[in-house]
């Protein structure tokens, strides 16, 4: 019969034991504490307090969600513009990414031009890019719509209106496609080419074989591809800002604040009204109260995909 | 996770969480004692480096104990971000751009209440500066800031297009004003404008709603801090006005494309510069900026228009400018008021920089001094600062939030997307009321 409490010894050695187990895990422990713990959990503290950043908090109870969710009104526009992104610029760029991939990967010559092409966007800092972007296709001053309107086509007016701001931030991503095209060229050269053979000699097109090889060896790095990009795009910041200020065209001296989401709050994301919030208004505690409820739909969005990606893997296996 | 670690960690989040305050300063300093003070201030150019540079050399003449180091270019997000993280680097004395956010300043104890200071060394504030200019730097009777020069807006006019067009002087009211604005527009066949009298438009240039909206002397607050813009007249007339405009002379659609295709308002390619306006809404640093561009028409200045039903209050304008105050984290304070005070009251000092960067002086003195330079012009400036009529924006404990949330609702306005006036501006009300309740402790 074994005692009910083992011997000193051997507790001492499982003591050691834990003890190297916690000295192994302790970088990530800590990373994870100091970077991800604390600061979500501060966040949830600061949603009940008033802080302005210089006095101390104080507990205000539910007002900061109340205000978020009831009193304000940009609340609107900016989550459903962050989740119109989400969707339509996210699906967008892994259709358009995987094509630019099967181009690069199909072609016969001027492979290595044309990879090099479609990846230098990609480099280009967000910052200029938007810019070059409002540039050429500013309505009244930009070339594309010169180029336009000279072989007759009635152009749109782009980032200044609120129909358009959007597309044309998503056709700002997909010229930034290069980080995705070189993700699916690496998958799509990695599918074993006797499985193509296999295929052709069952008579099969070039459907079917995209159908039945490409995109079961694919599947993994797609889910991939779409989970960072619905997280990337809930945190899509920079690109809105910038394009929304230049194309408003409206001057600011350094100590004013104008509000994010020209034209008409259209370009307005999660992200810009937390920092307008946060970091212009130092309304703290609202703007942690935004920055929970993206937490909470990047969660669930995010879970969501993660299932339906493993339930693929099953059914694929 | 057990009980005891969780505790723990909650524990130490809140701990963490309620230490996030700044350093305090102290008001305790020897100001003749040797001392180096952070100046941070938003002055880029390199005319206005000048100027200011010169400034604290003067200062230092006159203080020989007292060294300042300045940091230009900084904008107001850099020293709300900065006073609030706290720290040794964060500046001493410190000047914003704007009046927007002085209430902010104020409420939150971030710049210091200025009274003491002043009753410490005999500055009356009152004699010294006028009425508007003290008003837009203090806050439920708390003066964190001081004026540091002034910027008054009025209407800068093509006297070359009005003598073609007939017109033989400036609109005196906004009756006028809109005939004079439809006279002077000239559009191609296309239905492009070539000229337009006076753009409406909201987005352009100084054109915030705040600034035309001055003309209506507005009163924005009622006693108990409640946003009033429904229960008034001016609002409404203003808006409803603005709107007329913009049909009269071609409608909201066209005017923006006409917006997209103008040059940057600092550069060359400056509307007004380029003779694409006739009328244009801008501040006093425009005429120093017209004298240096020689642009090829002959251009004057005068107050814009008011409404017709208050012709008396004529001459009046939008008033704002630079404010200067001392950090609460500043250790010197004493001597960081020496340095607010020479920038501020000095006549001598004032009088030199407003004729150096062509700004409005922001003293009583400094605006009647014979060395301030005046020609034509730039005096319409001086006069509307002077005006009894003119309109300061009131401080708001959230900062320009409630100019912000104006400017909002007039793009909607002047856009035909706020059909029912009435409702709109009740509504603009109750927003600006929810968003001081939530700035408020």
């Amino acid at each position: 019969m074994a005692p009910l409490h083992p011997a000193p010894e051997l507790r001492r050695k499982h003591r050691r034991a834990r003890l190297r187990t916690l000295a192994f895990l302790s970088p990530w422990l800590v990373g994870f504490s100091v970077f991800f713990a604390y600061p979500l959990l501060a966040t949830v503290y600061f949603s009940f307090m008033h802080y302005n950043q210089i006095q101390a908090p104080t507990f205000v109870g539910l007002r900061n969600w109340k205000y978020v969710l009831g009193q304000m009104p940009l609340f609107g526009p900016a989550l459903w513009n962050t989740l119109w992104l989400v969707v339509v610029m996210v699906a967008l760029r892994v259709v358009f990414g995987l094509g630019i991939g099967l181009l690069v990967t199909r072609i016969k010559s001027g492979v290595g031009f044309f990879r090099t092409a479609f990846y230098l966007p990609y480099l280009a800092p967000p910052v200029a890019a938007t810019v070059a972007f409002v540039f050429l296709l500013n309505p009244g001053t930009g070339p594309v719509n010169e180029i336009l309107s000279t072989i007759g086509i009635s152009a749109p007016n782009w980032f200044n209106d609120p129909a358009w701001a959007k597309p044309s931030l998503v056709l700002l991503s997909l010229w930034g496609i290069g980080d995705l095209m070189v993700i699916f060229m690496a998958a799509l050269l990695d599918v074993p080419k006797e499985q193509y053979e296999a295929a052709e000699l069952d008579g099969a097109g070039a459907w079917s074989k995209f159908r039945y090889v490409t995109w079961p060896s694919i599947t993994p790095i797609v889910m991939f591809a779409v989970v960072t990009g619905v997280v990337q795009t809930m945190q899509y910041y920079t690109q809105a800002l910038v394009a929304g200020k230049l194309a408003s065209g409206v001057s600011v001296g350094p100590g004013s604040v104008i509000q994010p989401g020209y034209p008409d709050h259209s370009t307005l994301t999660v992200p810009q009204l937390v920092y307008s919030l946060g970091f212009q208004n130092f309304n703290t505690g609202a703007a942690c109260v935004l920055s929970l409820v993206l937490f909470a739909i990047a969660m669930a969005v995010t879970s969501l995909l993660m299932r339906k990606s493993a339930g693929l893997q099953t059914a694929e296996d | 996770m057990p009980i005891r670690p969780a505790a723990f960690l909650l524990t130490a989040v809140l701990l963490l969480a309620g230490c996030a305050n700044p350093s305090t300063g102290s008001d305790a300093d020897d100001p003749t004692a040797p001392v180096t003070l952070k100046f941070w201030h938003g002055w880029s150019e390199k005319k206005d480096v000048k100027a200011i540079d010169e400034s604290i050399a003067r200062f230092e003449k006159l203080h020989p104990n007292i060294r300042v180091k300045s940091t230009g270019n900084v904008t107001d997000a850099t020293v709300n971000q900065a006073l609030r993280a706290g720290g040794g680097d964060a500046p001493d004395v410190a000047s914003s751009f704007t009046t927007n956010n002085v209430g902010q300043y104020c409420s939150s104890g971030m710049w210091v209440d200025l009274d003491p200071f002043m009753r410490k060394t005999g500055l009356d504030k009152k004699a010294v500066f006028p009425k508007t200019l003290l008003d837009y730097t203090s806050y439920e009777g708390r003066q964190c800031a001081l004026p540091l020069l002034a910027d008054a807006f009025g209407m800068y006019y093509n006297v070359d297009a009005f003598e073609q067009a007939g017109i033989s002087g400036p609109p005196r009211t906004m009756s006028e004003f809109k005939r004079a604005a439809v006279k002077l527009t000239d559009r191609a066949g296309d239905g492009s404008y070539r000229r337009v009298g006076f753009m409406p438009n909201f987005r352009l240039y100084e054109n915030a709603p705040d600034r035309l909206f001055a003309q209506w002397g507005p009163t924005y607050f009622d006693g108990d801090g409640k946003s009033r813009l429904a229960r008034g007249t001016a609002a409404k007339e203003f808006f409803t006005f603005q709107r007329d405009l913009i049909t009269a002379l071609g409608g909201y659609g066209p005017l923006e494309n006409f917006r997209t295709t103008v040059g940057d308002e600092m550069s060359s390619r400056n509307a007004f510069l380029t003779g694409k306006l006739a009328m244009h809404l801008d501040g006093e640093w425009r005429v120093g900026m017209l004298d240096d561009a020689k642009p090829g028409f002959r251009w004057a200045t005068a107050p814009l228009p008011v409404p017709d039903d208050q012709a008396g209050t004529y001459g009046r304008g939008y008033l704002t400018g630079t404010v200067a105050g001392i950090a609460h984290s500043s250790k010197h304070q004493n001597a960081a008021w020496e340095l607010v005070r020479f920038l501020t009251a000095d006549t001598d000092q004032v009088v030199a920089f407003a004729n150096a960067i062509h700004n409005v002086p922001s003293t009583k003195a400094a605006l009647a001094s014979p060395k301030l330079h005046r020609d034509p012009a730039f005096t319409t400036f001086l006069d509307i600062a002077g005006n009894r009529h003119s309109v300061g924006m009131p401080a708001s404990v959230n900062g320009g939030q409630y100019i912000v949330t104006l400017t909002d609702f007039a793009y909607d306005a002047e856009a035909g997307r706020v059909r029912d006036l009435d409702k709109g501006l009740r509504a603009l009300d109750r927003q600006i009321d929810d968003d001081t309740l939530q700035a408020q402790d």
